[in-house]
């Protein structure tokens, strides 16, 4: 009986807790598919708010520049990162925590603060525009690449390295065949989240733009300044969307290839 | 000498302000099989590094074959190595593991399945080609292993504690298995371990290391026998070591006891170290001993008993088949012959000695 009811309590609680993040994201999906205007109202199904969605080039050209941004952002990032992670990997024990002190800071400082800092900046040695915000983009997700990337290290058994050269590769070799794709679940990790992240980000964006650059996130808030419609529903689920897809393919897709090695 | 295959001269290393080598200097022939033994921390994992071309000396040379390789590269190096911890490539199979190398040098697919077949069958691993080193026991990963470096032909293969990581039996079995795979091959092997029953079973000649120096070199039975300072005495086997005075040729005094020996050119009264290893000593009656004393302990040990007899304040320790009783007197008898006679170090650096061929 006992057992029942502790069983019971933290079903519930968890259902609270999933019930608390997701009802409201679930609303706004269903808003988005709402005929009426109204926010309380069921109006119908409808797609017109999709619809009106894809027709405007203002939203168009905003999904184009984040798309562009977060993945070149990413890509850039999560190759500075692996290198940084193995190069931090190889220090010396003291240096190799002060130096990953170093590169978590950014993770945790306001976004804000890090926002206002870059454009400081940026205004004293270049234009504001797409340039300054991907390099801002590429300096917040190294830390993210380097997170990922570096639990990976760690486990690697490093004489296997050594095994390679042993056996006749040259540095660059044993790098790319044996070393890399050791870590190569890490560094996808790593990639996954640097696009995420900067898909994701406001403030850093918001303050290092510059005029006429704009992504989703900056282009919804400037929307929303003269009213919300409700095509920035379609819009953010379309992004809940794809933020989810990516996240099952982070975490299932390694499993799947280990599943497929196994047999 | 023409049948040497590697010296290294004057070899020191550092590291973080360790001296881990000093001045280091040794020559291997080819096809003999060497084991570098020493406690941890001895420098031995450090030579074998030099050797296989993953640590740069500080200082001194490595020459193979008569060339001065200090600066090439391991892959650039006529040796192969077998690391502690397998290191076999997790996301290649077994085959693929072993074919590494010869890919490496453009060796014809027809030559390199040849090779596999003739490794996995050398190291006793049939069939085991399609296989993930994952789903593979430690022990069979050491074969693996074995069998990745030796398809290369090798001149030198270097063994760094490979079967550290074995049980016992394992061990032993492994053991056995590598003098047979040295014979077959044919190449020099290089062994190094903290293990002394390995170093005895399997080498045409050990060396001894302490401290990043070498304290004595020579075949098993040489360094068994006549262990020539206290560290090897002690490091190699169960001995008992006790403060001796030498009296004359021949004769030592331990425990106020003139005891007859066999070893000559000492100084008169001379303070020396005596090592007995503990099969040497005979218990017999308490009027017959050499020595008396009362048995403090006795432990059973399968093969035989492990028993400690106090004479004065040094306990003796005796390996015998038969057991003894606790808190009787017993004698203590042993051969001249197996008594050996040690100089004292003057201090830690002179506990070197001359090389012994």
């Amino acid at each position: 009986m006992v057992d029942k009811i502790k069983n019971f309590l933290s079903r519930f609680y968890i259902g609270i807790i999933l019930f608390f993040l997701y009802v409201p994201i679930f609303v706004m999906i269903v808003l988005s598919f709402n005929s009426s205007r109204s926010r309380v109202i069921w109006g119908g199904f409808t797609l017109d708010w999709y619809r009106t969605l894809f027709s405007s080039s203002e939203v168009m050209q905003a999904l184009s520049t984040t798309m562009i941004l977060a993945f070149t952002s990413a890509i850039i990032a999560t190759v500075i990162g692996t290198v940084g992670a193995i190069g931090i990997s190889a220090m010396r024990e003291r240096n190799y925590k002060i130096v990953l002190a170093f590169t978590n800071i950014p993770m945790l400082n306001a976004d804000i603060v890090t926002g206002i800092a870059l454009m400081l900046w940026f205004v004293r040695f270049m234009p504001l525009g797409f340039g300054s915000v991907l390099i801002a983009h590429i300096t917040f997700n190294i830390p993210y690449v380097i997170l990922c990337v570096m639990p990976k290290i760690k486990q690697m058994n490093l004489s296997i390295y050594e095994a390679a050269r042993d056996l006749g590769a040259n540095s660059i070799y044993a790098f790319v065949k044996i070393t890399l794709p050791q870590l190569m679940s890490g560094i996808m990790a790593g990639f996954f989240m640097a696009f995420t992240m900067s898909m994701d980000d406001f403030a850093i964006t918001y303050f290092t733009k510059g005029a006429g650059v704009n992504t989703l996130s900056t282009m919804i808030y400037s929307q929303i300044r003269k009213g919300i419609k409700p095509e920035m529903y379609a819009l953010s689920t379309i992004i809940f969307a794809f933020v989810f897809l990516i996240l099952l393919a982070v975490n299932y897709v390694p499993k799947m290839k280990n599943a497929r090695k196994c047999k | 000498m023409s049948d040497e295959i590697l010296r290294l001269r004057n070899i020191s290393k550092t590291f973080d302000g360790k001296l881990i080598l000093e001045d280091f200097n040794l020559s291997i022939k080819k096809n003999e099989f060497v084991t570098l033994l020493g406690p941890s921390g001895c420098g031995k994992s450090t030579t074998l590094r030099i050797i296989g071309g993953f640590l740069k000396p500080d200082e001194g040379q490595v020459y193979f074959e008569g060339k001065d390789i200090s600066n090439l590269p391991p892959d650039k190096r006529n040796v192969n190595t077998v690391f502690q911890k397998y290191s076999l490539f997790p996301h290649m199979t077994v085959a693929e593991n072993i074919a590494f190398g010869l890919k490496l040098k453009k060796k014809s697919k027809q030559y390199i399945d040849d090779k596999i077949a003739y490794a996995l069958k050398l190291v006793n691993m049939d069939g085991y080609g399609d296989r993930q080193p994952s789903s593979l026991s430690g022990g069979q990963q050491q074969r693996v292993a074995i069998a990745r470096a030796i398809v290369n032909e090798p001149k030198m293969l270097l063994l760094d504690e490979p079967l550290g990581a074995l049980d016992l039996k394992l061990r032993h079995d492994m053991q056995r298995e590598l003098i047979k795979i040295k014979k077959e091959v044919g190449i020099t092997f290089v062994y190094v371990t903290h293990d002394q029953d390995e170093a005895l079973t399997m080498s045409d000649r050990i060396i001894v290391m302490n401290q990043g120096i070498i304290q004595q070199m020579g075949t098993s039975k040489s360094i068994y026998d006549e262990p020539q300072n206290a560290f090897v005495a002690d490091f190699i086997g169960d001995s008992n070591i006790i403060d001796g005075v030498m009296e004359k040729d021949c004769l030592v005094r331990i425990q106020d006891h003139r005891i007859p020996c066999v070893d000559v050119g000492f100084g008169k009264d001379e303070l020396v170290d005596v090592v007995i290893r503990p099969e040497d000593l005979v218990i017999v009656g308490e009027a017959e001993g050499l020595l008396t004393g009362m048995v403090v302990s006795i432990i059973f040990k399968g093969a035989y008993y492990e028993i400690k007899v106090r004479v004065q304040d040094y306990e003796w320790m005796v390996q015998s088949v038969n057991p003894a009783q606790i808190g009787s007197m017993v004698g203590l008898t042993i051969l001249p012959d197996n008594i050996q006679i040690m100089h004292k170090p003057i201090s830690a650096d002179e506990e070197i000695v001359k090389e012994e061929e």
